[in-house]
């Protein structure tokens, strides 16, 4: 495998915030194209593996590489997708607005946004199937519309890269699914991954799954059974796996 | 109608009715960011060290305003390094240099030679006393301030609607938190001239927080404050006329009628939101 079918890669890379590591020696690459599942119990290190790739952290120890250069020089190429919206919900700004913020970054740093920016946040807001909802405020959004629109914000930057942290968190099973369907059309054009608590919903999806509680082992996704789960988190899980 | 013919009749109500249209330019789109990004302490910590670059000018026998400005872009950086640097002490740092930036001031004013300077003029504003070169000043001020805005909207709005996102678009979210300070800056002096510094955070937040009951995008919300804030600021102008009561605590208080009013017309217009 040669460094640029490789779109994001670690090497023995440990990370700790003050004195124990939340990531130790922390090994995986996710090839372009890729679809790739993030799994883990709760304070396994997901979202900071995340911020490594992000370049938000920088690691102790270890390599961390994304798209062929350091992370922070990256970024621009990635899609973000958080798993908290990271501001209020009653800012006074439209669905359309906050999708044209994803542009920053790209062409001119002065002046307003320009015809090409408005023209890809229409294509980003009708790929995600909410181009009616494109003069709303956010603060009127359902919890499923303002994930699609987030997605939006993220897909408008056209990223080789789109990362989501727990995309379904916060909405119903249907909507989750739908958006599901939506990342397996995307992944078809990109690298995605995708960071979530259930293992049995996004092995129905994804290409392979990286299980990560402080290191990190990865699974094709025919190999996942219950025990692997049960390794994971120590203890039998109750859902059962659904068949490929 | 009194007040109409005194428009017409007097050279400096007509200067003072300008001052307060050029200085709702100012207030009202960068009041607009201050409510969004909810600085308004960390404005009012800027308008009140302003005393101190009040007071140095007037000792020196330089011009007042332009110590003010000094001091108040002075005043932003300082505000805005000791916020990024030392986040958890924040309230403390800007109550200090609030607070000793006024002290700094009274000291100078008290030291400067010849007659007693009055303060009142510049802690409470006295609009009538505006000149020509003044508005020029006030003028240049509000250009200044609209290209900053027309340049680097799409940074100041999302610095203010998501900093971590701002970031990892590449936006440099330090840099331009504290350059907002600095146009936040100009706006106090703006400001001053109109209110006084101890009544400038009233005019940058009233009328932008009133105006955030009924828009959905800052853009807007620019624009209806400052609509908000001439009507605000020529009201309160006229009525203090009429009724010789001191020009700027007039308008605040009309401000805050304003702000009082626009809470309740949403409750009535949208009570489920």
């Amino acid at each position: 495998m040669n460094v640029m079918t490789e779109t994001v890669k670690f090497e023995n890379v440990t990370f700790a915030y003050d004195r124990s590591p939340v990531l130790e020696n922390v090994t995986f690459s996710v090839a372009a194209g890729e679809f790739f599942g993030l799994i883990g119990p709760n304070a396994a290190g997901k979202s900071t593996l995340l911020k490594l790739v992000l370049g938000l952290l920088d690691p102790q120890r270890g390599q961390v590489q994304v798209l062929g250069s350091l992370p922070r020089l990256a970024r621009q190429r990635i899609g973000y997708v958080p798993q908290f919206p990271t501001f209020t919900r009653n800012f006074p700004i439209s669905v359309l607005h906050m999708v044209l913020l994803g542009r920053l970054g790209m062409g001119r740093t002065a002046g307003p946004f320009n015809a090409e920016d408005r023209a890809l946040a229409g294509k980003a807001l009708r790929a995600v199937e909410i181009e009616s909802l494109g003069n709303t405020p956010i603060g009127e959004l359902s919890g499923g519309q303002l994930q699609r629109a987030l997605i939006a914000r993220a897909l408008v930057c056209e990223p080789e890269l789109l990362i989501l942290d727990e995309p379904t968190a916060n909405i119903d099973v249907r909507a989750e699914e739908d958006i599901f369907a939506l990342l397996r059309g995307y992944s078809a054009h990109m690298t995605i991954i995708v960071v979530s608590h259930d293992i049995a919903f996004i092995s129905g999806y994804v290409d392979r799954v990286g299980c990560l509680n402080r290191t990190l082992v990865c699974h094709a996704t025919g190999e996942i059974s219950g025990r692997t789960i049960e390794e994971l988190y120590g203890a039998p899980v109750r859902r059962i796996l659904h068949a490929h | 109608m009194e007040f109409f013919q005194a428009l017409a009749d007097f050279r400096f109500m007509q200067y003072a009715l300008a001052a307060c249209l050029l200085a709702s330019i100012g207030c009202g789109t960068i009041g607009a960011y201050v409510v969004i990004k909810r600085i308004g302490f960390v404005a009012g910590g800027i308008a009140h060290t302003v005393l101190a670059g009040l007071g140095i000018a007037y000792y020196f026998g330089a011009a007042p305003l332009h110590g003010a400005i000094i001091a108040a872009l002075v005043a932003a950086v300082l505000i805005g390094w000791i916020k990024l640097r030392w986040r958890q002490e924040e309230d403390v740092l800007i109550a200090a240099t609030w607070s000793v930036g006024m002290a700094v001031g009274i000291l100078f004013i008290a030291r400067t030679p010849g007659y007693a300077v009055d303060l009142t003029s510049y802690l409470f504003g006295n609009i009538l006393l505006v000149t020509q070169t003044d508005l020029v000043l006030m003028a240049v001020l509000d250009a200044l301030i609209i290209s900053f805005v027309v340049l680097f909207h799409r940074q100041f709005l999302a610095t203010a609607f998501d900093e971590e996102f701002a970031r990892l678009r590449g936006v440099n979210v330090e840099f331009f938190y504290i350059f907002l300070l600095c146009i936040v800056a100009l706006t106090v002096v703006l400001l001053i001239q109109i209110v006084g510094l101890i009544l400038v955070m009233a005019l940058l937040v009233l009328p932008a927080a009133a105006a955030a009951q009924f828009v959905t995008s800052v853009t807007r919300m620019m624009l209806l404050a400052a609509g908000l804030s001439a009507v605000v600021t020529s009201l309160g102008l006229g009525v203090s006329f009429v009724t010789d009561l001191p020009s700027g605590a007039t308008m605040v208080v009309a401000a805050g009628i304003l702000y009082s009013a626009a809470l309740a017309a949403r409750r009535i217009l949208r009570p489920n939101f």
